[in-house]
């Protein structure tokens, strides 16, 4: 036998296939039996073979030795490659192309031989041949390649039978050889994770020094460029995630490791695959699946709809229903629509079916998508089953929103639950007050100290301006008064209408329960608001009638021209300051809407309740009692108690609803108008107010004020927008009002909390 | 419309009178539940007509007790889209009151819109998602 120089690819392949056919490890193989069937795959013809098996020695010895075995390999590779068999050629044909062999068992040779290719330039072909796994399912091909896949593993590890040589050129990589191979593949892999080639090719690699090669021709083998056909497509992610696996199951020595120790194919097998390994994406599929992506949908952040999604997969040729498992997987949020997470996902479950893994139950971690939107709506979504909210806004956690600040969770809960199905104003951005301040009524209940939403609350989201329509009053109403005041803290930590919105509408929440607005329609403090007065804040004013949120929802409510909280003023003075601080919403939705016109009114209705509620301030818990249903009337009353707000209408409204909103929490429901005046209000009235008192004297100066906000509102966006502004300053000074009643408040009820501690101690007896 | 028949035997899911889903525990009554839900469903049309106008409120879909026999009870329940589940359940089962029920049927609601919502999922077919059955099963284990 003359020399044979095997690169390393070869040699490895060699190896493999020597085992295959080496099935009675006696180092020898039969010249009939498996051998014959290799050469067979080889798809040469059978005189060829002959030719070979005589050069090679076999039909000399009977049987083909390892060295043999190998030259008929290479010889076999010679053929195939269309030079002529000589002995020489063996040697002297270099770059020679690893042989190919069709058929089960040969796939598994060929895959081998893709593995031991180092030439990452055939990838694109090279997605004909994927490694096979060892003990791919094999089995079902006969175990074929569980055989060989055992067999080559110990006759790797016993013995480098060729110096390492460079990398050779990927073995020829045949897209018709691979369908073939897939087609067997999925026959018999039962639970192969992908990872599967990988580790197993890994031993091999580490069997030779040279192995790193082998995985430089696995990773460099990418997604094989995209075709038609959904076929190749198929093979090529698989081929490369199978790559892919080895070059890195090879750096995670680890897990090749793991498989070199398996004795058995089935060790290999399932220490090869940890569960999550095979899941992986690597960067090359990503990076394909990311282009697929793109052909369907160039917008990245987009949405793949589900008719476009169903037909791309069905050209995968999977049954419909492993299809529709997939895409039960791999829609995470159940929305119908594919993001570029889940597509990714659902296609690479696609690719690990067709290469016969099964599909999990469950979506493996490493494809969860990573929908950080989710999980905060989620977060939120959550709130408001715990807030009790009864409206979900548009921009409920379903979509896909950013997350709001932590804090910002309740926020957008809160405004889903303020979007009063009465009021359909379109709160701007809110944040959801409502959880803030139940989270500052529960902290005001323990003497703890409340999160102020600062920051955070006011962040804002479109959907606590629909919280803020909503009953985010009615909510807080179970809170307490005190989170009147914290809302209003968290209108002070931002200005913003947003903010002010959310934290008046928290407030406003929390001031609902007590107050008699029943959940439905948010607070509306302006019941006689100009703007669409059909708008439920009419009724809900008139339902609140006897409260000062009465004369709340008489200003805002939906209708934006901010001349209606100056309208509410009248009643909303009234209304006796203990109103719980119900942060009118309202006054901060009008703010947050700044751009609509008919919103103003709100605004300053909002601010006007602040001011109110600044007023208040006298009882924190009294405050918050009464939401009103009104939404925004009893909002802006309470911040404007909470806070002394300036504000123009809105403090008007603010003093109606001081009697209700104990820390001018605005209801959502009224239009963002009014809650931005409530903010405004709150704003300017915060600095100023101190004490109770002092507030109370903002209140009134709020109050004074917004009369003479005229309800232009509808007259010209100038004035609106100048009551905008108002109702903003009005805001945050409630806002700041607030949260300086709420530290007030807190240091109270710790104070109280010692005393009664104190009382027990000292009468230890008297407690039954 | 939809039948979902659930019972500490069985559940149902039609889709215009005709099943979409079907799944009992035990399984040997199987016949019986059928008939049952057939002649339950005649209750649900009835009550349905008897609504008028357009079932939007959630409290509507729910259907409560259609009528209670011997030793089972039917509920039902029915989506906007006409969809009906109906689920039987032993009378032994006194533990299961009115608001499991509710409960019961809101997640079967959402697992069938979830199911709806796979484009793979043709509407009328029957229902074969993995998930589907996976909260039926934990539902009825649950139950019985």
């Amino acid at each position: 036998m003359e020399g044979l120089t095997l690169s390393d690819a070869e040699q490895k392949y060699y190896s493999d296939l020597f085992s295959y056919c080496d099935s009675e490890s006696t180092k020898k193989v039969a010249a009939h039996g498996r051998v014959l069937e290799l050469f067979r795959a080889a798809q040469l013809p059978s005189d060829v073979v002959h030719q070979i098996m005589e050069l090679c020695g076999a039909t000399r010895l009977g049987y083909f030795g390892r060295s043999q075995f190998y030259i008929a390999l290479k010889l076999v590779a010679v053929a195939q490659s269309g030079f002529p068999l000589r002995v020489e050629s063996i040697n002297t044909v270099k770059d020679l192309p690893l042989p190919r062999f069709v058929a089960s068992k040969n796939e598994q040779e060929s895959r081998h031989a893709a593995s031991y290719s180092s030439d990452s330039e055939n990838q694109g072909s090279y997605s004909g041949v994927i490694p096979p796994p060892p003990g791919r399912g094999q089995v079902k091909k006969g175990s074929t390649s569980h055989d060989t896949v055992q067999p080559r593993t110990s006759a790797d590890q016993q013995e480098p039978v060729s110096p390492v040589v460079s990398p050779q050129q990927s073995p020829p990589t045949s897209p018709h050889t691979w369908r073939k191979h897939s087609r067997h593949p999925s026959g018999g892999n039962s639970e192969r994770p992908l990872a599967g080639p990988g580790p197993f090719w890994s031993p091999f690699g580490e069997a030779q020094s040279g192995s790193s090669a082998g995985d430089a021709v696995w990773s460099g083998h990418s997604p094989p460029p995209p075709q038609e056909n959904w076929v190749s497509f198929a093979d090529t992610p698989p081929t490369s995630t199978l790559l892919t696996m080895h070059p890195a199951s090879v750096q995670d020595q680890t897990t090749v490791r793991t498989v070199a120790s398996a004795t058995t194919a089935n060790e290999i097998r399932r220490q090869s695959s940890s569960y999550d390994d095979p899941w992986k994406i690597t960067d090359e599929q990503r990076q394909y699946y990311v282009n697929q992506f793109k052909t369907i949908q160039p917008d990245l952040n987009g949405f793949i709809p589900g008719s476009a999604a169903k037909e791309f997969f069905t050209k995968s040729k999977l049954p419909i229903l492993e299809l529709s498992h997939i895409w039960e997987l791999s829609d995470f949020d159940k929305d119908g629509a594919l993001t570029l997470d889940e597509f990714c996902a659902a296609f690479h479950l696609v690719v690990a079916r067709k290469n016969g893994y099964d599909l999990p139950e469950k979506l493996p971690e490493s494809l969860m998508p990573k929908l950080i939107d989710l999980e905060d709506s989620a977060d939120v979504g959550d709130q408001p089953g715990e807030v009790g909210y009864s409206g979900s806004p548009a921009e409920a956690p379903p979509s896909k929103s950013p997350s709001m600040p932590s804090l910002n969770q309740t926020w957008p809960e809160l405004n889903q639950s303020s979007e009063d199905t009465a009021i359909v104003h379109p709160v701007p951005i809110r944040m959801t007050p409502s959880k803030i301040h139940m989270q500052e009524m529960e902290l005001k209940r323990t003497g703890s100290d409340h999160t102020n939403p600062t920051s955070p609350l006011l962040v804002k989201t479109s959907d606590l301006s629909e919280e803020t329509k909503i009953n985010s009053s009615v909510k807080f109403a179970s809170g307490n008064t005190v989170d009147g005041y914290s809302s209003s803290d968290s209108f002070t930590s931002d200005p913003e209408q947003i903010g002010n919105n959310v934290t008046r509408q928290r407030s406003h929440s929390g001031m609902s329960p007590d107050n008699t607005a029943p959940p439905p329609p948010p607070p509306r403090p302006q019941p006689s608001h100009s703007r669409s007065s059909s708008l439920d804040m009419n009724r809900t004013f008139s339902v609140t009638t006897g409260q000062q949120q009465a004369g709340v929802v008489a200003q805002p409510p939906a209708v934006p021209p901010r001349p209606q909280p100056s309208q509410a003023p009248g009643p909303v003075v009234h209304r006796p300051v203990d109103a719980d601080g119900l942060i009118t919403h309202t006054s901060t939705s009008p703010q947050q809407i700044p751009e609509q016109p008919n919103f103003a009114d709100f605004s300053q209705f909002e601010v006007f309740a602040a001011s109110n509620v600044n007023e208040e301030q006298d009882d924190e818990a009294e405050k918050h009692a009464e939401v009103l249903p009104v939404e925004k009337a009893s909002d802006p009353a309470s911040s404007l108690r909470v806070a002394k707000t300036d504000s123009k209408i809105e403090e008007k409204t603010a003093a109606s609803a001081p009697a209700n909103v104990s820390k001018g929490t605005t209801p959502l429901a009224p239009p963002p108008k009014p809650v931005r005046r409530r903010l405004k209000s709150e704003d300017e009235l915060r600095p100023e107010v101190d004490e109770h008192t002092q507030k109370t004297g903002v209140l009134a100066a709020v109050l004074a004020s917004q009369p003479s906000i005229p309800r232009s509102v509808g007259k010209d966006k100038k004035a609106i927008q100048a009551s905008i502004r108002r109702n903003k300053e009005t805001n945050t000074v409630l806002a700041r009002l607030n949260s300086e009643l709420q530290q007030q408040l807190k240091d109270v009820l710790e104070e109280r909390i010692s005393l009664e501690v104190q009382l027990e101690q000292l009468r230890p007896f008297s407690h039954l | 419309m939809g039948w979902i028949l659930v019972a500490s035997a069985a559940v149902i899911l039609f889709l215009q009178n005709y099943p979409l889903y079907i799944r009992s525990v035990p399984t040997e009554n199987e016949l019986k539940f059928h008939y049952m839900v057939h002649t339950s469903l005649d209750v649900v049309d009835e009550k349905i007509s008897a609504m008028g106008k357009a079932l939007v409120d959630q409290r509507e879909l729910y259907l409560g007790l259609l009528y209670p026999t011997e030793d089972y009870k039917v509920y039902g329940y029915v989506t906007n889209s006409k969809v009906k589940f109906v689920m039987v359940v032993d009378s032994s089962n006194t533990a299961l009151r009115d608001n499991e029920i509710r409960s019961m049927f809101r997640k079967l609601h959402n697992s069938y819109t979830d199911v709806m919502c796979n484009p793979f999922y043709n509407p009328g077919d029957r229902i074969q998602s993995r998930a589907f059955d996976g909260m039926v099963t934990s539902m009825m284990i649950q139950v019985c």
